[in-house]
């Protein structure tokens, strides 16, 4: 009984998870089931996306090598849980950052990767031009996100009246708005170009003007651990300067040797230390090295340079006529 | 001679004796048990605290704001939390409830078809059962709602059925009964036949003891439910109308609707269930000796009456215990109505609420609650009736 009791005890202790993610050798990363430039496997099980690529930049800071991460897919429905339970290090997966979140359940957002807005998707044989015209329509969503409660107030504000058929997951959802199960098929902007390529007929479908809320999406870590908390906001930071510095994945070996000092504590020649965050002064370095800066990281994933094509909007940076604006490193 | 000195038999000393040794045992295991749970318990809050995540039932409270498709009592956004408990409760048990009735009709049926002496029609049950029940049911429930489903048409092109009634990807629609005043009657008059029959049915069961004559109780009953309700409804000016769906907008609005997530999930959930009882059935029939036939007909009697005068009701006491069993995995089997989105009990509290509120233990507690109370209720239904319907040896 003792042995039972000390086990118990010893299990439940809390060790920060930095040293934690260090010993066990890789970091163990909540993302969705599958949301293509989000977090999506391919056949061969490989993940990618802009969520993957955040855990990413947490392994290469903290383990040096931006491979060693294992991907926990989970639902909506599941996702807190798995944090608060510690069955992952980190959730990465398109979650917004809302106050009761923040403040009841245990949780801290490190930051926003990727500033989002719901919105509304129909099928183009509808001819609906506007949200404002969707009284009494059929609106499929995804269990257990702000989205669900976003549309009860928007439905309300404009005295409309709707029917919720609430899925599981998001393929359960385009697979009930392919289906004709519902009208409108509403969520994040960002995932609804995302499901619309899922569809078997893209074309099809149109995504409505109206954007009905603020959804910034961001990494999330457990609450206590502020070492960790630390890691995970200084590695969205860190790309996110190194954009704003002219830092690449490519040029930033030769960027090492630049003499301009805000690049030098950047990559940890000079100035700022690591050990600030219990890391190896080159934290940085690996990140952009393995990963890329922030700009890179969405022009392959959901910009430019992959299927989405989502314009920067308001995620250029700040000096670019976006808001994306990280504290500088000094 | 002297006496002998009586020697007491040495008194074994307190702990010696098998019964206080038991007793202490179970004292000491007792504690350790309670120990255990304070310690899990203590724990737990311990630990949700210092992760600062908020506890307690106040949440019930809170407003919910999200939509529910299919309610038994009236809720719309602006209802509490506490209020989807109890609309996801209503529907989990609308969908047991029908489920249980449906699967012990079909099973009843079924299970008889299997033994039927007919080749065909127990083939047929055979290859029946042998299909639903080795397919996992989740794959069924995704077969009947987007397989079937898809087949269906879009609203505007619904499938007119008859007066009223109108079929679409979006569900069945059917004419809602507004009863206006005067149906008080025809209620009375239903009621009132409901009672008679009763009365009926004891005083032929009592004159048949004591005469040996029959009465025809069924056809008489019948007749009294198809004429009194019917006069009634006449005699006070047809106090009925129909309110029909009607196409607008984006869908019919108006009459009954039946979403087809309840339609899938229990037709899924039926014809799975079915299986099992038909099996049940079967091993109950073939439970009672073949002898018990061969005297039935003896007597006289004739195939339909010796099933169910002679061999149902002895199979029953074999088939009850296993029912039972059934009716509670098929109560439990309906929370996977989360994967098609029919709004039950896991799907719309430990699923939308839990993650709106983040209080997973009560939320889980309160649903594993209902689920454990749902199937002790059954099972005391089910004993109650075991034991009513068991042999009475005179």
């Amino acid at each position: 009984m003792v042995a039972v009791f000390l086990m118990i005890s010893a299990s439940l202790a809390m060790a920060s998870t930095k040293d934690e993610v260090q010993k066990r050798g890789y970091l163990q990363c909540g993302v969705s089931t599958g949301l293509p430039g989000f977090s999506n496997p391919d056949e061969k099980g490989n993940w990618t996306g802009l969520d993957v690529d955040m855990c990413r930049a947490v392994a290469a800071a903290v383990l040096g090598d931006a491979t060693k991460v294992k991907f926990v897919p989970l639902t909506a429905k599941e996702r807190f849980t798995a944090l608060q339970s510690g069955e992952i290090d980190m959730l990465s997966r398109n979650t917004t950052w809302t106050y009761t979140r923040d403040t009841s359940l245990g949780l801290n957002f490190a930051g926003t990767d990727y500033y989002d807005g719901q919105g509304f998707m129909v099928s183009k044989k509808l001819g609906v031009k506007s949200a404002k015209e969707l009284n009494g329509a059929a609106v499929c969503i995804q269990a257990g996100t702000t989205t669900e409660l976003n549309l009860a107030d928007y439905f309300r504000q404009n005295k409309m009246e709707y029917q919720a058929v609430v899925f599981d997951t998001s393929d359960q959802t385009v697979k009930g708005f392919e289906a004709g199960r519902c009208d409108v098929l509403t969520s994040d902007q960002s995932q609804l170009y995302a499901l619309r390529i899922k569809l078997a007929n893209p074309d099809d479908a149109v995504v409505l003007p109206e954007v009905i809320s603020k959804e910034p999406l961001g990494p999330v870590v457990r609450q206590g651990d502020d070492g960790w908390f630390n890691i995970v906001k200084w590695s969205l930071f860190a790309m996110i300067n190194a954009e704003e510095m002219g830092v690449t994945s490519k040029n930033v070996d030769t960027m090492k040797n630049s003499s301009n000092p805000a690049v030098q504590r950047l990559l940890g020649t000079g100035g700022v230390k690591g050990s600030f965050l219990g890391l190896n002064d080159d934290w940085a370095y690996q990140i952009i090295k393995q990963v890329g800066n922030y700009g890179e990281m969405f022009d392959r994933n959901v910009g430019a340079g992959s299927p989405l094509k989502i314009a920067r909007g308001l995620n250029a940076l700040w000096s670019k006529g976006g808001i994306m604006y990280a504290p500088p490193i000094r | 001679m002297a006496p002998v000195t009586q020697t007491r038999p040495k008194s074994t000393s307190w702990w010696n004796s098998a019964q206080n040794r038991a007793l202490v045992f179970q004292v000491l295991l007792a504690a350790a048990v309670i120990a255990f749970f304070v310690y899990i318990g203590r724990n737990t809050v311990h630990n949700l605290e210092q992760r600062g995540i908020a506890t307690g039932f106040g949440f019930l409270n809170q407003k919910a704001g999200f939509g529910i498709i299919m309610h038994l009592i009236p809720y719309d956004e602006s209802y509490t939390y506490g209020r989807t408990f109890l609309v996801g409760l209503l529907n989990t048990v609308l969908v047991s409830g029908l489920g249980i009735v449906f699967a012990t009709i079909l099973g009843f049926i079924v299970g008889v078809a299997r033994l039927s002496p007919n080749w065909l029609i127990s083939r047929m049950a055979a290859v029946y059962i042998e299909t639903f029940r080795n397919v996992p049911l989740l794959l069924q429930i995704f077969f009947w709602y987007f397989a079937v489903l898809r087949a269906l048409p879009a609203p505007r092109q619904s499938l007119h059925i008859g007066s009223g009634v109108f079929l679409n990807i979006r569900g069945v629609f059917l004419p809602r009964p507004i009863f206006e005043d005067g149906f008080g009657w025809v209620t009375g008059a239903f009621v009132f036949c409901i009672i008679a029959t009763i009365i009926l049915k004891r005083w032929a069961t009592r004159r048949q003891e004591a005469t040996g004559e029959q009465f025809p109780v069924f056809l008489t009953s019948l007749a009294a439910f198809l004429i009194l309700p019917t006069l009634a409804f006449f005699l006070t000016g047809k106090p009925l109308h129909w309110e029909y769906p009607e196409l607008k907008g984006f869908n019919f609005r108006g009459g009954i609707a039946v979403i087809p997530e309840l339609t899938a999930l229990l037709t899924a959930l039926t014809i799975y269930t079915a299986t099992f009882i038909a099996e049940i059935v079967r091993s109950g029939i073939q439970s009672v000796s073949h002898g018990q036939t061969e005297a039935a007909y003896a007597l006289g009697l004739r195939p339909g009456k010796t099933l169910r005068l002679v061999i149902i009701p002895q199979a029953m006491r074999v088939i009850i215990p296993q029912l039972t069993s059934q009716y509670l995995n098929l109560t439990k089997n309906s929370s996977l109505a989360t994967a098609i989105g029919y709004p039950d009990l896991v799907s719309v509290f430990a699923g939308t609420t839990l993650n709106q509120t983040g209080q997973a233990l009560e939320v889980i507690a309160m649903t594993m609650s209902v689920y454990l109370s749902l199937s002790l209720l059954i099972s005391l239904f089910m004993n109650w009736y075991n034991k009513r319907s068991m042999l009475k040896e005179r």
